[in-house]
């Protein structure tokens, strides 16, 4: 009997110690990248995955995620990194970054443009602010209708949004106070440039969470991107906000009968970054550094999303730079990602309270 | 007859004990399980809610510093000064950010200020640093002159603390006048009422439909009971997600139920079912009714049919015979069932975050918050730990009153 179980023990700790060794020596050339999934995803694996996969031979793990630190957090605290390069929000990656969960990326890492243009001077200035992340892509919070069950009156503005008179019926926001503060705000008068100056202060958060309580019965939330076209498509509600590149793909892929609505878009980017403490972090950075080469980036204007680089522009298919939040900059305002990182936990907490009142 | 020798008596216990070490080696994997996959979480939910050095860590100096400190006014300069050097090196080792994290959740707003100062007196040397650190600090932000910043750096300091309880339970404590009930936000003890009152309410509608069920399952020839029983198993063989997504489809605003009852002219404007508490409510009743039945059926069962007729024989009316004789019997699954479907429901995620909308929230949501979005891992482990403390309170009041020893599983 207990002979047996020594046998038993010592064969599976054979066995364990042979399936370790073969993780290790798989992953010596493999790479794990994760981002939002979607159409986004799958714009990404066709002109950033897949073309490195075959240009450097590494194996890449592509995998999804909802946003969030939390995963991140949790690797890096136990050490036990699964990630390497991740696809951030930069609303997200600020707070990253100072807690330590990322690694520092060397710019010069970066290669110039199609065109020879150095990186510092192809990318725009924003995409480099963080030492942490390289940012690729821009993209925008927006509201869409669908021309199906608006009616007569269409929503042309950020006020219409808030106006319930003129446009009855639901409107579907995501469930944080992060672009909803400051869309109340815009439709209550703020000039866009004094949007965060006036969030910043207890009337001003007071202002922003009146104005939203004037259609908060016709609220409804959501939690993900990904069920904002559906509650558009299926009545669910009459407005409805979301990334700008969901509505598009929407619009293009199954012909769906919406309009989108840049007045008041809060545009933000996302940017590449490495889990701090990867083992492969200079594969992670050679990923990175083609990732955001001029020709990958051509084509993210297919998900409606614009890329960082101007030297990939006449790259992009054309067709789709009407629709790109770098042809709308006027109309909106970019993301504060350093005022949601000072009271992103205290507005997160307050606006928690609100709802439930 | 004969008693046993001394060396059969010795065989006979080395023969048990050797039986009691297989026993307990067969039950080994459970127990490392267990250990691993319940134990030992708890165990660091609970170490994380009071444990918290980073800031410690962080500024050891600092705070020693300020232990000198009256709790009014700044801080005398020899504790700016301090404050100052290790700021700049923080600063040269990338850490300041950390440390801002850390103070903004001690302050709202300190973030921006912590990373606008550090950069500020990283660009110091050496002698400037002695010379004029503490002004370049002052200078840096009107916020470092704030007794309120440093009171609450102190606590953030604090490597024991419980703070993150004051907060989950809506209190904090202030300099003066010691611990009170939160300013500016108070939402965790509403939070908590709601959660009760929800479980509450699906454990009673649980109750409602499962008990005649079951009643009418017990009833039934052994065949006929089983064929039906699986139909009431039959969820647990679908995915959670697809019972929930399935409840979206039915209760939306043009869903299954208001097309019907529109078409139906029953109602001229669609009923607002989802993204309520009534939606919470029923789907969660839905998903855990098989809890209930459960125990219901298999106590019901074991009943002998003979003490009902018994009573009716000896003159008992059929509701006061069954309100005095059946329902007694029945106890001890209705509490299994009951407590079952409260202490799940108590805790439960999924369908309260799908399609609860915002008058549907639990804690569960709010703790989820806090661990994805707002990362202050160590209020969520409060939150979780008040969650853990509230169920074994109640557990322990069942126990007081109706006794645990009476539930009855099957």
């Amino acid at each position: 009997m207990s002979r047996s179980t020594t046998t038993s023990f010592s064969a599976f700790a054979l066995a364990a110690a042979l399936a370790t060794a073969s993780i290790a020596a798989s992953a010596e050339d493999s790479l794990t990248v994760v981002s939002w999934g979607g159409a986004y995803g799958a714009a990404q694996k066709k002109h950033v995955i897949d073309p490195y996969q075959k240009d450097s031979g590494v194996k890449v793990l592509f995998e999804d995620y909802s946003g969030g630190v939390a995963e991140m957090k949790a690797q890096v605290e136990s050490g036990n990194i699964q990630w390497d390069v991740v696809d951030l929000e930069v609303i997200d990656l600020e707070r990253a970054c100072s807690e330590g969960l990322l690694e520092v990326i060397p710019q010069d890492i970066l290669p110039p443009g199609v065109d020879g243009t150095p990186a510092a001077q192809d990318f725009i200035p924003e995409a480099l602010a963080s030492e942490c992340a390289v940012g690729n892509i821009v993209w925008s919070v927006v509201f869409a209708y669908n021309e199906k069950t608006i009616g007569g009156t269409k929503a042309a503005t950020i006020a219409d949004f808030f106006d319930t008179a003129k446009i009855p019926g639901k409107r579907a926001m995501r469930k944080r106070p992060q672009v909803n503060m400051e869309w109340a705000l815009l439709a209550d008068g703020v000039a866009p440039k004094d949007v965060y100056e006036v969030l910043g202060t207890p009337e001003g958060q007071q202002r922003a969470f009146d104005k939203l309580a004037t259609i908060k019965k016709d609220i409804v939330w959501f939690d993900s991107w990904s069920q904002a076209p559906q509650l558009l498509n299926d009545g669910g509600a009459v407005l409805v906000q979301s990334a700008n590149g969901r509505f598009y793909d929407a619009i293009r892929q199954e012909g769906k009968p919406f309009v989108i609505v840049w007045d008041g878009h809060v545009y933000d980017l996302d940017a590449w970054s490495v889990l701090k403490g990867s083992p492969k972090k200079d594969l992670a950075f050679k990923f990175i550094a083609y990732a955001t080469g001029s020709k990958p980036l051509a084509g993210m204007p297919d998900v409606a999303y614009g890329p960082t680089r101007k030297s990939s522009m006449p790259l992009a298919d054309q067709s789709a730079a009407p629709h790109l939040p770098t042809a709308h900059l006027d109309k909106g305002i970019q993301a504060g990602s350093e005022f949601w990182a000072d009271y992103g936990e205290s507005l997160g907490e307050k606006f928690n309270e609100w709802l439930l009142k | 007859m004969s008693s046993l020798t001394t060396s059969e008596a010795g065989q006979a216990a080395s023969a048990r004990s050797k039986k009691r070490l297989t026993a307990f080696l067969f039950v080994v994997p459970l127990l490392a399980f267990i250990l691993l996959t319940f134990v030992a979480p708890i165990g660091s939910m609970l170490w994380r809610s009071v444990h918290h050095p980073a800031v410690a860590e962080l500024i050891p100096l600092t705070l020693a510093e300020l232990q000198r400190w009256d709790g009014k006014d700044t801080p005398d300069r020899q504790t700016l000064e301090v404050f100052v050097r290790e700021l700049h090196e923080l600063d040269q080792q990338r850490l300041s950010g950390k440390l801002a994290e850390e103070f903004n959740r001690a302050y709202t707003g300190m973030s921006s200020v912590v990373k606008a100062s550090a950069r500020r007196v990283g660009r110091l040397d050496a002698d400037e640093l002695q010379d004029k650190g503490a002004e370049t600090l002052l200078q840096a932000h009107r916020n470092w002159s704030s007794a309120q910043v440093w009171y609450a750096i102190q606590r953030a300091g604090q490597v024991y603390t419980y703070d993150y309880y004051l907060t989950a339970l809506d209190l904090e404590l202030h300099p003066e006048q010691g611990i009170q009930v939160r300013e500016d936000t108070q939402i965790y003890l509403q939070l908590y009422s709601k959660t009760l009152n929800m479980a509450l309410v699906i454990t009673l509608f649980c109750a409602l439909l499962g008990y005649p069920l079951a009643y009418y399952l017990a009833g039934l020839p052994e065949n006929r009971a089983n064929l039906l029983l699986v139909l009431v198993l039959l969820p647990f063989w679908t995915s959670l997600l697809v019972r929930t997504t399935a409840w979206i489809a039915l209760l939306q605003t043009n869903g299954v139920i208001n097309s019907f009852l529109l078409s139906s002219g029953l109602i001229g404007e669609p009923f607002e079912m989802l993204y309520t508490s009534f939606a919470t409510v029923i789907a969660m009743t839905h998903i855990l009714l098989p809890f209930m039945i459960l125990p219901l059926y298999s106590v019901m069962r074991g009943i002998d049919p003979s003490y009902l007729r018994a009573a009716l024989s000896l003159g008992a009316k059929p509701i006061p015979a069954f309100a005095r004789i059946y329902f007694p019997m029945t106890l001890p699954g209705l509490s299994a069932g009951a407590l079952l479907v409260f202490i799940i429901s108590v805790g439960y995620y999924i369908t309260p975050a799908l399609v609860g909308g915002t008058d549907g929230q639990m804690i569960s949501n709010i703790i989820a918050f806090h661990m994805q979005r707002s990362n202050n891992w160590e209020l969520a482990a409060a939150l979780g730990s008040l969650l853990l403390a509230l169920i074994l309170i109640l557990y322990w009041l069942y126990d007081r009153f109706v006794g645990a020893s009476n539930i009855k599983l099957g």
